[in-house]
């Protein structure tokens, strides 16, 4: 034991503790975003489906801490943490979550559909796979204009066994496209085990029959998900390496919000929540080497409280997408014999019974 | 004006768009190497090179889908694919990604896509390979579908649907390929997305019909005049924008209206543009709007049998003379 102790404090030592303080303050902000998130959704502010990041947060702040501004990045559904984690504020994405015209998306996307062109978040996408193409499609962009970055195309565990995830890596491959495979491995796809519906479940062996190199890696240790993106990531930029990380973690809760997760022994989530808690391993971690002291986790417990709540303040106060906005940017080049906002507020009065 | 296919028309207009924005591109399965399954994009890996005109594996959805990636960064993918039939592959990326991500996003990136492909039966190529799915496209917002029927339309929408900075369907025919029109030269025009056109004036009935039945439509109405009926024939080019004014307006005046699509009938674009009619020119009706459309089979092979489950001259001709019947001289 003391050699493992020995070898993680040097490896600590060799951090900068401004970037260790910044990785947990960034996890507990994800931690309590998604908390307060649920708790919004109980109370009908947030509708449609919503998929929290719970016991994830050192695999999305691992894999940012190692990206560039050149990046771009293409996710599932289960996306609230990693916009957050790539830079925009938690206000805009929890005004979206609430249907704002505030949101990052107008109030057009909801939970599902998040997108911030500046930090090249490129969306979340709500059908299992169709994200991985694009984001091959981005890189051949990258590739094809000549431009520094590389894209990372992430997806759950379930993602592995459609026949967009197997075109991609041919295309990917064949083409020679800095792209990362990035598989959010929580060990189930709604209620389906990996051992379920994997006839391989080592994903990051998917590769082997199109030469994708593939790495497991330990999605709950924020350091161990930075140092193999940023090692993959360099690889794949300057030699068009493509590669799939298969990054395993725990889902804290059930698929969604609404999922009272009846397939999942109830020991097996207690333990695994007590076990696999990165945010709270990672705070002892930093407290057991002087890095942190009790003060310090106090004030970021009561900064990422007040910050959530802002954003919360912020989303509330926001306005709602009028009704004469409903057919903008229903085309980026204006076409003729389309509706109007005049077509717009007559539906709308037809619907509402005010005509 | 010199007089050129509608193939050598499309051929062209992608090599002039390659050779005027570096951000066009080609991709599809044996539009290089092989020079086109239909010899659309004949010579051109020769003159553009790999980069720009690229051969795909056999995988619809993987390059399609790469192709709307690679738009959201601003290039402009022209993809073919080989018929119809095989974007069904394809059709979650085209429905549920390209037609959503401009609006779904809240206006923050654009797909400058085209897709090209041709619809429609000939030469007996059976149940799967004679479909017409433009329809199933045109339903879908966010998506702009065009479908010319002749080279010079076919020419200006092509360049339309490349410099637009939209998702385009740009639907073909693989009867029309060897037709043949007046296109002039070193004429930049373009035909605008959304705008039907009357291709022949007349005064007893209105015939709407894109692509291969407007052709159809047309030898009619030049034959039906010998008989002293005058044909009016309306070409949508586009189905989304579909321009309803121009129809209605044809209908206004001719006060009868048949409706002509290859595809089947039930639920098909002559249901969509009979709807339209009775919304807006009930009144102006003297007949009852008549359809023409496919048989509703999975087409058959047999040679007798496939030509008579399309809809063909002569069952616009009877439908035509139905919505006549009764009508003073």
């Amino acid at each position: 034991m003391a050699k493992v102790e020995d070898t993680q404090r040097s490896a600590l030592e060799r951090e900068n503790p401004d970037d260790l303080r910044h990785y947990y303050y960034q996890m507990l902000l994800l931690r309590r975003f998604e908390e307060r998130t649920s708790e919004m959704y109980v109370k009908a502010k947030i509708g449609g489906y919503c998929h929290l990041n719970l016991g994830e947060e050192a695999t999305i702040v691992g894999l940012m801490a190692a990206l560039t501004p050149d990046d771009y990045i293409f996710t599932n559904y289960r996306e609230h943490g990693y916009i957050i984690a790539r830079g925009v504020p938690p206000g805009p994405v929890m005004a979206e979550l609430f249907g704002k015209e505030t949101g990052v998306s107008g109030g057009r996307g909801g939970s599902m559909h998040l997108f911030d062109a500046k930090t090249h978040f490129m969306g979340g996408y709500a059908i299992v796979g169709g994200q991985v193409p694009l984001a091959v499609g981005a890189a051949y962009a990258l590739k094809y204009q000549g431009k520094p970055g590389v894209v990372v195309a992430q997806m759950g565990d379930g993602t592995t066994n459609i026949g967009a995830f197997y075109e991609s890596l041919n295309l990917a491959k064949l083409w020679n496209l800095p792209v990362l495979f990035f598989i959010v491995n929580n060990g189930y796809g709604m209620g389906t085990s990996v051992e379920m519906g994997s006839s391989e479940p080592d994903l990051w062996k998917k590769g082997a029959s199109f030469r994708i190199h593939g790495e497991r890696i330990d999605g709950t240790d924020v350091l161990a998900v930075r140092d193999a993106c940023r090692r993959l990531r360099a690889r794949a930029e300057q030699e068009g390496e493509p590669a799939i990380l298969d990054v395993v973690s725990f889902r804290f809760r059930g698929h969604s919000v609404i999922d009272a997760d009846r397939y999942r022994d109830p020991e097996f989530v207690r333990s695994g929540r007590e076990k696999h808690d990165p945010v709270r391993n990672f705070a002892a971690l930093l407290h057991d080497h002087d890095i942190v002291d009790d003060d310090w986790l106090k004030a970021m417990t009561d900064r990422v409280e007040k910050e959530v709540q802002e954003a919360i303040d912020f989303a509330n106060a926001s306005p709602d997408p009028r009704f004469e906005d409903m057919y903008v940017n229903m085309y980026a080049t204006p076409v003729p014999n389309i509706p109007g906002p005049e077509d717009a507020i007559r539906e709308v009065k037809i619907n509402r019974g005010e005509l | 004006m010199p007089v050129i296919t509608y193939r050598q028309a499309l051929n062209d207009t992608l090599g002039e768009e390659l050779a005027r924005d570096p951000n066009v591109l080609l991709m599809g399965e044996e539009i290089g190497v092989f020079q086109g399954s239909y010899r659309i994009t004949e010579g051109l890996l020769q003159e553009f090179g790999p980069k720009r005109v690229v051969d795909t594996p056999i995988a619809e959805e993987g390059f399609v889908g790469l192709a709307v990636g690679a738009a959201m960064l601003g290039l402009r993918p022209v993809v073919e694919i080989m018929t119809i039939n095989f974007i069904l592959v394809a059709i979650d990326q085209v429905v549920n990604h390209a037609s959503k991500i401009h609006y779904m996003f809240g206006g923050q990136v654009r797909v400058p896509l085209v897709i090209r492909t041709p619809s429609g039966g000939t030469g007996q190529l059976a149940a799967t390979h004679s479909q017409s799915f433009e329809n199933w496209f045109a339903y879908c917002p966010g998506l702009k579908v065009v479908a010319p029927s002749t080279p010079y339309d076919a020419k200006g929408l092509l360049r339309a649907a490349i410099r637009d900075d939209d998702p385009v369907m740009f639907i073909e025919s693989l009867a029309l390929y060897d037709t043949k029109g007046e296109v002039p030269e070193d004429d930049d025009y373009t035909v605008p997305i959304g705008v039907a056109e009357v291709k022949r004036q007349g005064t007893d009935v209105t015939v709407v019909s894109y692509s291969r039945m407007t052709a159809v439509a047309m030898q009619v109405a030049q034959r039906l005049e010998g008989e002293g009926i005058s044909v009016e024939v309306v070409d949508l080019r586009s189905l989304r924008p579909l321009d309803r004014p121009t129809i209605i307006a044809s209908v206004k005046k001719t006060n009868r209206a048949v409706v002509i699509a290859e595809d089947w009938y039930s639920y098909g674009v002559t249901a969509e543009i009979a709807a339209t009619i009775q919304d807006e020119a009930f009144d102006y009706l003297d007949a009852p709007v008549r359809r023409v459309a496919g048989l509703e089979v999975p087409l058959p092979y047999a040679k007798e049998l496939s030509a008579a489950s399309k809809p063909s001259a002569n069952s616009l001709i009877y439908a035509i003379r139905k919505v006549l019947e009764g009508k003073k001289k």
